[in-house]
């Protein structure tokens, strides 16, 4: 597509499309709602962490391990005198921005990949939905493990890939079955008859037409995501000490919960409260493009 | 049991079954409530066909569902009343109603194939509402429902049942639904669009059996359809519905004969179409002795060789898995024939697809049955019309918008259209969309592939004289791919019989449609319904003497 071509229709598309989402937006529910304001919350504090945080991600700040709660220390200090308020804070950054990482790179690699699987089928979709087949085979924690110990200290670039690719395999399944049914219309075989090619006939004709689905698998996959590097933090596999992580501030403050304290709970609340959000957001797509799927 | 061939006229009508009384429906979209059906009265006899015709949108699905009392969701009724053997139904309860249906009324869906469960045999299904409501108890109830299935002349009636919904035909299987619908022996079917879906050998003899057991049990039935032509062999009576009013009422055979309104009188437009033809030796795409099959399995084109002239339409006529549209495949190159070549403007073409260059496939373009699937849902008219020009034609910019306008025009749509979606635009225009993405290409040749079988007759006609008019225009040689002999007779110049993947006549148009005709040609002529009441009856009568 040409530039002037783009910029000639961009404005007539952005028109109709921000009011469409603005007539939505009215109609949204209040679970909906809830969603999208925890969410934005979340992000605001991971955007602005530094200058919300009292103290720095990993300063010992007291000579006192464990500390209670106080208005000095808001959620008081973990194993090392850290403040747990700041780390919270902190943490939103590194979990959620992670999460999102190996989320997008799961999609672009495996929705990329099940469209053109759906689109050329013969060798290469065998060849791609076996491997996905072999992968999948193995529980996808087990094997995120296995493939993490290989690294003595994994980074964080290492935890983003290789979630990110056991991730993929769902992704590829879910998106080679919808993309499967649109690439069965007339409209792909006219675009093939065109001369156009590949690339062209996956982001133009299959893509928009298996949207809803995807953007709701991402929002769910963000999810199992944002939960499997928490194990794998909370297991010692994931993210490394010093950064904050609410998975490993679950299991830095475990022992307290021994002693009636809820600490602990703060950071896997912290988990559980995006976790609905998202889902209720999510749920609420769902339910209004539910009717498009079909594309027809 | 009456006599098949009786005349329709003297069957017996009996006290009124079903009277609706002014009544309305709306529907919601986008939050308005617009109305769907805006006072109508009808009056139905025990015993009585009653035909209901008219195109998409003039409501005559949603009349024929509100008989049982129901609307579908996003609908509601707004005034008027329906009462059914001296019960209101629109008052009646959700329970009171649900013991009607299945059991005193039943409902035949167009789509049979969609109607049915995969996953159980047929027998099971007919059986189901019997054993449910407990009229009978299963044994008495298979015996029964093989009787129906014999009475609908389906073959096997004793093990047919033992069948699943993919091991039988369309055919046989809109008949079994129709048993379905019969084993409660109901007071009421309807029938929304029987045999819409299928081809025209076919769908004569669905029309036969409907006929006959409709007669046999004096069930009264609400016929819908959009073809004057079925309605006029099965129905008593038919009311002509436009915009959710009533255009016209009348019995049959006045009807036909002399139709009052002018709107009436449209439905009938598309079968008075006649290009005359006028040869050309000039040939654009010639295909020679081709043999295709997918993968290594029975071939479903065996030596096949068809001539196109320049300029001309050629019609490619014959049922469902005759080949004609593998024939397409093969010209477009999605298919490469395992033997034989396809020549055009006097160079073979390359068999595969992913071997002819661009200039090639702009010079070669196709035409959908469905214009629904055929254009992305999410690409505006602007898009779709545009891509082809910015492809082929490197246009972009002002250019390219003043082309598109321009072909929009040619359409005989305007410069309004183009931001809007498929979805917001009617089903002929979509097809004109769809004419329009192939013209921007400027081609020679375009492969109409069924591209009016989806729409109403009068919205046919209009896209029949819009492809006449550009082939004048621009010389643009068509291969029209169709089953409907009135189509033919509207468009084309020469006419390619294919049967079973061979073609089994092939000539100028009036010679193919005029006797002698081979066999295959002749049964497919004859299966073409006629505005004659009598058509059907005639021509069972016919076929029962040539049988014997």
């Amino acid at each position: 597509m040409t530039a002037a071509s783009t910029e000639a229709k961009i404005p007539r598309a952005r028109r109709s499309k921000s009011e469409m989402i603005l007539r939505e937006l009215r109609k949204a529910p209040l679970t909906a709602w809830f969603g999208m304001i925890v969410v934005a919350a979340y992000v605001f504090v991971a955007l602005f962490a530094p200058w919300i945080a009292p103290y720095g991600e990993s300063e010992v700040v007291s000579d006192e391990p464990f500390a209670l709660w106080s208005s000095e220390f808001l959620f008081g200090t973990d194993q090392l005198g850290r403040d747990l308020f700041s780390r919270m804070i902190y943490a939103a950054r590194n979990s959620m921005g992670i999460a999102f990482a190996a989320t997008a790179v799961a999609f672009l690699t495996g929705g990329l990949i099940g469209i053109v699987s759906a689109l050329l089928r013969g060798w290469f979709d065998q060849l791609a939905s076996r491997l996905v087949d072999a992968v999948m085979a193995i529980p996808s924690l087990i094997f995120a493990l296995m493939v993490l110990a290989i690294f003595e200290q994994p980074t964080i670039l290492n935890i983003i890939l290789v979630i990110g690719l056991v991730d993929a395999t769902r992704v590829f399944r879910l998106t080679r079955a919808v993309a499967m049914n649109v690439v069965a219309l007339d409209f792909v075989e006219a675009a093939r008859l065109r001369g156009e090619k590949t690339p062209w006939i996956v982001l133009r004709e299959i893509v928009p037409n298996i949207m809803p689905p995807l953007v709701t698998e991402f929002g769910l996959r963000y999810c199992f995501v944002f939960l499997t590097i928490s194990s794998l933090s909370f297991l010692g596999l994931g993210m490394q000490p010093p950064t904050a992580d609410w998975g490993l501030m679950v299991k830095e403050t475990a022992t307290l919960i021994t002693y009636g304290d809820i600490t602990p709970l703060l950071p896997a609340g912290a988990i559980a409260l995006l976790t609905v959000a998202i889902n209720f957001i999510v749920d609420w797509f769902l339910h209004k493009t539910s009717g498009l799927r079909d594309g027809q | 049991m009456a006599n098949d061939n009786m005349k329709q006229p003297q069957r017996e009508k009996g006290s009124v079954l079903l009277e609706m009384r002014g009544l309305k429906i709306e529907g919601e979209s986008d939050d308005v409530w617009h109305p769907i059906i805006k006072g109508i009265d009808l009056t139905l006899r025990r015993g009585e066909v009653l035909g209901l015709i008219g195109e998409s949108g003039a409501g005559k699905s949603t009349l024929g569902i509100a008989a049982m009392g129901f609307v579908r969701p996003g609908c509601r009724f707004t005034g008027g009343s329906i009462v059914f053997d001296g019960m209101d139904l629109i008052a009646a309860s959700d329970e009171a109603k649900r013991k009607l249906r299945g059991s005193r009324i039943a409902y035949v869906a167009q789509s049979a194939a969609a109607a049915f469960n995969p996953a159980h045999r047929l027998i099971d299904q007919t059986i189901e509402t019997e054993t449910q409501h407990g009229i009978r108890d299963e044994k008495t109830a298979v015996a029964d429902a093989q009787d129906l299935y014999g009475r609908l002349r389906l073959p096997n009636p004793t093990t047919i049942g033992a069948r699943y919904p993919h091991q039988v035909s369309g055919g046989q299987l809109q008949r079994v639904m129709t048993a379905m619908a019969m084993t409660c022996r109901p007071d009421l079917i309807i029938f929304d669009e029987p045999t819409t879906a299928l081809d025209v050998t076919t769908q004569v003899e669905v029309l036969a059996s409907i006929r006959s057991i409709v007669e046999q049990f004096n069930t009264a039935a609400i016929y819908i359809t959009h073809d004057l032509a079925v309605v006029a062999q099965m129905a008593h009576r038919i009311m002509v519905l436009r915009y959710g009013n009533l255009v016209e009422e009348a019995p049959t055979r006045e009807m036909l004969s002399a139709p009052k309104q002018e709107y009436t009188k449209s439905l009938w437009a598309v079968r008075g179409l006649a290009k005359p033809e006028s040869p050309n030796e000039d040939a654009i795409l010639s295909i020679e002795h081709v043999d295709a099959a997918y993968g290594n399995a029975v071939k479903i084109l065996d030596d096949v060789s068809v001539r196109i002239p320049r300029g001309r339409t050629v019609a490619v006529v014959g049922e469902s898995g005759s080949g004609k549209s593998t024939l397409a495949r093969v010209v477009t190159g999605l298919l490469p024939p395992s033997r034989g070549q396809v020549v055009f403007n006097g160079a073979a073409l390359p068999p595969a697809l992913k071997n002819r260059d661009k200039e090639l496939l702009r010079r070669i373009q196709m035409i959908y049955q469905s214009p629904d699937t055929a254009l992305n849902p999410r690409h505006r008219i602007y898009d779709v019309i545009g891509r082809p020009l910015q492809f082929y034609h490197g246009l972009s910019g002002a250019k390219l918008e003043k082309r598109i306008i321009e072909l929009l025009e040619m359409i005989e749509l305007n410069e309004s259209y183009i931001d809007r979606l498929p979805s917001e635009i009617s089903g002929g225009q979509k097809q004109r969309v769809c004419i329009a993405r192939a013209l921007a290409a400027e081609p020679e040749l375009i492969i109409c592939d069924e591209v009016t079988s989806a729409l109403d007759q009068i919205v046919q006609e209009e896209i029949l004289k819009l492809l006449l008019r550009l082939q004048a225009e621009f010389d643009i040689s068509y291969m029209f791919i169709t089953h409907d002999i009135a189509t033919v007779r509207a468009i084309a110049d020469e006419i390619v019989v294919m049967n079973q993947g061979k073609v089994v006549q092939q000539g100028p148009k009036t010679e193919v449609l005029s006797p002698p005709y081979p066999a295959y040609t002749e049964l497919l002529l004859s299966s073409v319904p006629e505005m004659d009441p009598d058509w059907l009856t005639n021509l069972l009568a016919k076929r029962k003497v040539a049988n014997q």
